[in-house]
């Protein structure tokens, strides 16, 4: 009797043990993946930023020195400066215009499917082949936006070559680029109840009112999710910028990595810079760190700010 | 006289009724029509950098400058993508972005789906704890392991090779992985636990289950992740470029930027090349336009 209760148990735990196996088995590639990819990475990369390492001789231990050199460095601020600048004004603009414009796409009218797509359509070209073609738009002296310069009465600017116009201009073809976060608000208006309005309405509240006593504050936790997403990719910059900045056959382009008085030296670029231009890996790997820090506490500031202005209906219904 | 009143009522009520019914509907047309003032401009402002880029390809060299634009290329000179595509070898390009995106594509697949099913169907100590790490990895800033991933790269002598790009996808520590596993769950959550149990008393094993009953159920989820995963690395700039160094090696990205190298000025080849990249991504994008939007929609994934 008793050895078949302590049988029963031993069973049990046994069957147990096999579930637990079969979950941790399933999981495992991330497990994996993770330590491999990112953690081990990260661990690494801590050991390097406390070095001096050029990839082809021993990592040589300087301690702080690399975070003591980075505060020191001229670059370094006006990397991170230019990616604040580009961060503080794409990512609400990008928001705004892809509100107003999933507002537009929510209209029920005739052919706005057609409309979405022609929305969306642009945002899905190639990184690469989106800044070559946007360096074909802005080329200096012919270019069609100096072609619409021209045809306005407006003399020709030299757009990315300029250091006041070339971040600006970068921000502004970003605009046809917000296709995705337009689609998640879309999806945000089509969830809300029409119960809602409808109530809003009996208590008298006009078009206007609805907008802002409603609509903007239902799409909240959509705008705040856009917002982190947008902050955290907007400080990673890279492709475009990089694309914009290199390659140019002489002439015209002929200037390196962060365009024309660094005008385009973001943090990342300035880090590749670094990394595997100058071979300075302990340096860069510092760099990576104090971006990683940076956007940490930007995300934190963020989830902290969150409960002044993001609604969430489950409060509200206890 | 009464039945006149009668009359005369009901007829000023017709036409009330008809009158309110004509403003409704005038009302609708106009604001229709403004709708469409108002978006006709701006979807062809959304258009025309694109239209720009294909026309430029179809341009003869001389023709790429002429004021005012030329937006219809006359004549039409087919000839710019032949050109462009020979001088590098495209051909080469384009077959090593085919290989490792598919590469890519079927372990992300493969193993988001087996992931997700774990956090979603299994119930074992620390799977909340682990799933929280996912969610984690999504707001991890993918730079900061930039360096240690190449000097880790490097020392495995993995570089020239498809393995940095390929791996990662298989084993998923990437960024864009955790939405695919994040994604998958959240489908999977949904399908009833009752088809398992009968699965179960069949005799069968989680990974039958797993293959045989929820991927088949899940193909709108497996279909938007391969589209994302598979455009993602089509456009992927940033890993080739650390990489793969050898020329035969290069996917298209990174082939088009060493053609901007040596060919920059030359803007009816640079767009002839550019369009040859956006095309599949477009093709791509009306076969299966309803599973993008989906995946944007359930977890914020942009696809570039």
């Amino acid at each position: 009797m008793r050895s078949a209760i302590v049988n029963k148990l031993l069973g049990r735990r046994v069957v147990r043990w096999r579930q637990v196996l079969t979950g941790y088995l399933f999981i495992s590639p991330f497990l994996v993946g993770f330590l491999w990819f990112t953690a081990i990475p990260m661990a690494i990369a801590i050991y390097l930023s406390l070095t001096k390492y050029d990839i082809v001789s021993a990592p040589q231990w300087v301690g702080l020195a690399n975070f003591a050199k980075l505060f020191r460095d001229q670059r370094f601020w006006v990397s991170l400066g230019n990616t604040a600048f580009y961060a503080g004004i794409s990512v609400p603009l990008y928001l705004v215009t892809a509100f107003l414009a999933s507002l537009a796409m929510n209209l029920s009218i005739r052919g706005i499917r057609g409309y979405r797509t022609i929305f969306y359509l642009p945002s899905i070209t190639p990184a690469v082949a989106n800044a070559m073609l946007w360096l074909w738009i802005f080329t200096p002296q012919w270019g069609l936006a100096n072609q619409a310069l021209k045809f306005l009465g407006l003399s020709s600017q030299n757009w990315f070559l300029d250091p006041q116009l070339a971040k600006p201009c970068l921000i502004f073809m970003g605009l046809w680029g917000i296709g995705p976060t337009m689609v998640i608000y879309l999806a945000g208006l089509q969830g809300i109840p029409v119960m809602l309005y409808e109530a809003a309405e009996i208590d008298g509240a006009g078009i206007w009112a609805r907008f802002w006593h409603v609509t903007v504050p239902i799409l909240s936790p959509v705008t705040f999710f856009n917002l982190i997403m947008g902050i955290i990719g907007a400080f990673q910059i890279f492709t475009t910028a990089y694309i914009l900045t290199t390659g140019g056959a002489g002439g015209e382009r002929s200037y390196g990595v962060g365009g024309v008085l660094d005008s385009l030296l973001f943090y990342v670029i300035y880090l590749w810079q670094n990394a595997f231009e100058f071979w300075r890996m302990g340096y860069a790997a510092a760099q990576g760190w104090v971006l990683l820090i940076i956007i940490l506490l930007f995300t934190v500031i963020q989830f902290k700010l969150a409960g002044r202005w993001v609604y969430y209906e489950a409060e509200t219904r206890g | 006289m009464p039945t006149q009143i009668a009359e005369a009522r009901e007829r000023r009520r017709e036409q009330g009724l008809i009158a309110r019914i004509w403003t409704a509907q005038t009302k609708r047309v106009v604001k229709e029509l403004v709708a469409h003032l108002g978006l006709i401009p701006i979807s062809i402002t959304m258009l025309i950098p694109l239209i720009w880029m294909f026309s430029t390809s179809l341009k003869p060299k001389g023709m790429v400058f002429t004021y005012p634009p030329q937006w219809i290329p006359n004549p039409v000179r087919w000839k710019n993508y032949p050109e462009a595509l020979t001088i590098l070898p495209f051909h080469l390009f384009f077959r090593n972005s085919m290989i490792y995106c598919l590469a890519i594509v079927i372990g992300q697949v493969l193993v988001s789906t087996l992931v997700g099913y774990g956090f979603a169907r299994l119930s074992f100590p620390g799977r909340d704890l682990f799933f929280w790490l996912v969610l984690i990895r999504m707001m991890l800033p993918g730079t900061v392991t930039l360096v240690p991933s190449y000097v880790m790269f490097t020392k495995m002598g993995w570089i020239n090779t498809f393995l940095p790009l390929v791996v990662p996808g298989w084993l998923p520590g990437l960024f864009s992985a955790s939405f695919y596993i994040f994604l998958c769950r959240q489908f999977f959550m949904g399908i009833p636990l009752e088809l398992d149990e009968a699965a179960k008393m069949d005799g069968a094993g989680h990974l039958r289950i797993w293959w045989q009953i929820i991927l088949p159920l899940c193909k709108p989820v497996v279909t938007t992740v391969a589209i994302f995963s598979f455009i993602i690395h089509w456009n992927d700039f940033m890993g080739p470029l650390l990489y793969l160094h050898d020329m035969k090696l290069r996917p298209l990205a990174l082939g088009l930027q060493s053609f901007q190298g040596a060919y920059g000025t030359e803007w009816h080849w640079m767009m002839a090349a550019s369009s040859v990249m956006v095309v599949p991504i477009i093709i791509l994008f009306f076969s299966a336009q309803g599973y993008f939007l989906r995946g944007i929609t359930m977890t914020g994934i942009t696809g570039r």
